[in-house]
């Protein structure tokens, strides 16, 4: 590709053209949900209303339409992680419930009582909860790695440690949604695997971000959401290596997901739609094929390099604050992170920060952003305030979102306090 | 959010807070929670005949929250069981002299909500 052009991209979204409070809206909340370019909202409306009918049913011309373009949507996942074939592709709702599919098929088959499951303590709550419910219901032991002494990484001595106990299912995030901090989930594959553990990646911060290859990491499952990479809500992706799939029940029954149904046993139909009952959100899955084609022409690569430049310009501004604390890795080339940036003001709780850039027309998110064992245990705060760029993000947006920092510091600076 | 959010008032409240503190055998107290963005707040009441003679608070928040609740413990003083339960959100808006908008309206109206949840612990015939 030529050059990163970013007001060319900024095109692409309409939102970005509109005001917040007077300003123009600097829309730094990427890692709660992306921005949408007129390309997927555009192949959402033109289902609507050049072709809408239901997928794999209809013999008619329009429901042949809708069918191709969602099941050639999944062709595009499949590529964009490199994955076998489309019978490793099964759209939910969302990362949480691909992270819930995994817990409640292939948890529930494998955990017993007694039996480890390892995560890790910078985990969102979607990666949490699923596994809490798993032990609570076959009385399992939930196990959790800790953090390296700097606490941005995870410590990988505690990982092997924890190894030991021969955890049945090892789940991850590959990105933290507090940190930034790209785990090694290749290395952590590989080490959990020869201790015969199920690996599950959250690639909910990661695959918007990085290029992601399920072959080169290993894993054997991969949960991701739409929203944050462009496409609808409502639509996310559970990759899992075919030969498990083939070999977990399904988890939610009912129309499609069947081949045949007697009245007291049915037959499953093939990968991945076993694990899709019922109609599916079409349009969310198309919206995704349409986000990933977006993508794919701007190349992760390219957009990798473009946010860790945001990244680096943020963070050297950001230091120069004073009482400003960042969490996670803010030395180096930052590699090793994405451009996910948490951080206090000593004195200035998140929330009153969030409502003065607010004001100045910059989103940006504050609170324990769904990670409460991580912020409240390892960085022990009841809340922090977070920064997340994505590809429409500008080094003025940056600079904006700076000053407005400083402005912060100044009003709570008039009372000497 | 409108600009007087963070009006000298409200920081200076914020920043030296009435009535923060604990009571030592209070005939009520209440801890509020709010889990979006942490808010937490105490309150200890001490009742006389169903009047408000003594408040404090504890906690910890945002500017909004905590200045709100140094207002209305100063307000709330002196004040019936009655007076309490007729208070709503207006009543805040008034106190802290701005309208924050339905996102931080929450953390205005944390405390009051401490207040009136620990007023709701009295048995029905004492008020």
């Amino acid at each position: 590709m030529t050059e990163y052009n970013v007001e060319r991209i900024r095109e692409d979204f309409p939102i970005l053209k509109s005001k917040m409070n007077g300003h123009l809206l600097a829309y730094l909340d990427n890692a709660a949900t992306s921005q949408r370019p007129n390309q997927v909202i555009d192949s959402v409306t033109s289902f609507y209303r050049e072709y809408n009918a239901n997928v794999h049913r209809g013999i008619y011309s329009i429901s042949e339409r809708a069918t191709e373009a969602y099941e050639e949507s999944k062709l595009k996942v499949s590529k964009f992680i490199n994955s076998e074939s489309i019978k490793e592709i099964i759209y939910t709702r969302n990362t949480t419930e691909s992270i819930n599919l995994v817990a409640l098929g292939k948890g529930s088959e494998c955990i017993g009582k007694d039996d480890h499951i390892l995560i890790t303590m910078m985990e969102h709550h979607s990666n949490i909860v699923p596994w809490q419910l798993l032990a609570k219901r076959t009385k399992g032991i939930l196990d959790y790695v800790g953090l390296d002494t700097n606490g941005s990484g995870l410590d990988m001595e505690n990982v092997k440690e924890m190894l030991e106990k021969e955890p049945k299912i090892v789940s991850i995030s590959h990105v933290s949604n507090i940190l930034g901090t790209i785990n090694d989930v290749k290395e952590i594959s590989k080490l959990a695997h020869k201790h015969g553990a199920l690996v599950v990646v959250d690639g909910a911060q990661s695959v918007p971000h990085i290029k992601i290859d399920v072959k080169e990491i290993k894993c054997d499952f991969l949960a991701f959401s739409g929203h944050k990479m462009l496409a609808p809500s409502g639509i996310g992706v559970l990759y899992g290596r075919e030969e498990i799939l083939e070999e977990m029940e399904p988890v939610i029954g009912g129309g499609d997901m069947i081949r045949t149904v007697g009245m007291h046993d049915a037959t499953w139909n093939d990968l991945p739609w076993k694990f899709e009952a019922g109609t599916p959100n079409i349009e969310g899955g198309i919206g995704m094929g349409a986000a990933i084609d977006y993508l794919g022409r701007l190349g992760m690569e390219n957009i990798e390099a473009y946010e860790r430049k945001l990244t680096e310009h943020a963070i050297a501004k950001m230091k120069n604050i004073p009482g400003l604390r960042i969490y996670g890795i803010t030395d180096g080339a930052n590699i090793g992170r994405i451009g996910v940036v948490s951080f206090t003001i000593e004195g200035i709780h998140p929330h009153d920060l969030a409502s003065i850039l607010d004001n100045d027309g910059i989103a940006i998110r504050a609170g324990h952003n769904c990670a409460m064992p991580l912020v409240r245990q390892i960085l022990n705060n009841n809340a922090v305030a977070r920064m997340s760029f994505y590809i429409y993000n500008t080094i003025e947006e940056v600079d904006r979102a700076v000053e407005s920092l400083e402005r912060a510091v100044a009003i709570f600076k008039r009372q000497g306090g | 959010m409108p600009m007087d959010l963070y009006a000298e008032e409200i920081i200076a409240h914020y920043e030296h807070p009435h009535n923060r503190g604990k009571i030592d055998l209070p005939n009520l107290s209440t801890r509020e929670y709010n889990p979006v963005c942490g808010d937490d707040i105490t309150v200890y009441i001490l009742l006389e005949k169903g009047r408000i003679i003594e408040i404090k608070f504890e906690g910890d928040g945002c500017a909004i929250s905590m200045a709100s609740a140094s207002m209305v413990t100063d307000y709330v003083k002196g004040k019936t069981v009655k007076d309490v339960e007729n208070m709503d959100a207006k009543t805040i808006i008034g106190l802290i002299g701005v309208d924050p908008g339905p996102a931080r309206l929450k953390c205005a109206i944390l405390p009051l909500k401490a207040i009136k949840n620990a007023l709701k612990k009295l048995p029905p015939d004492t008020t």
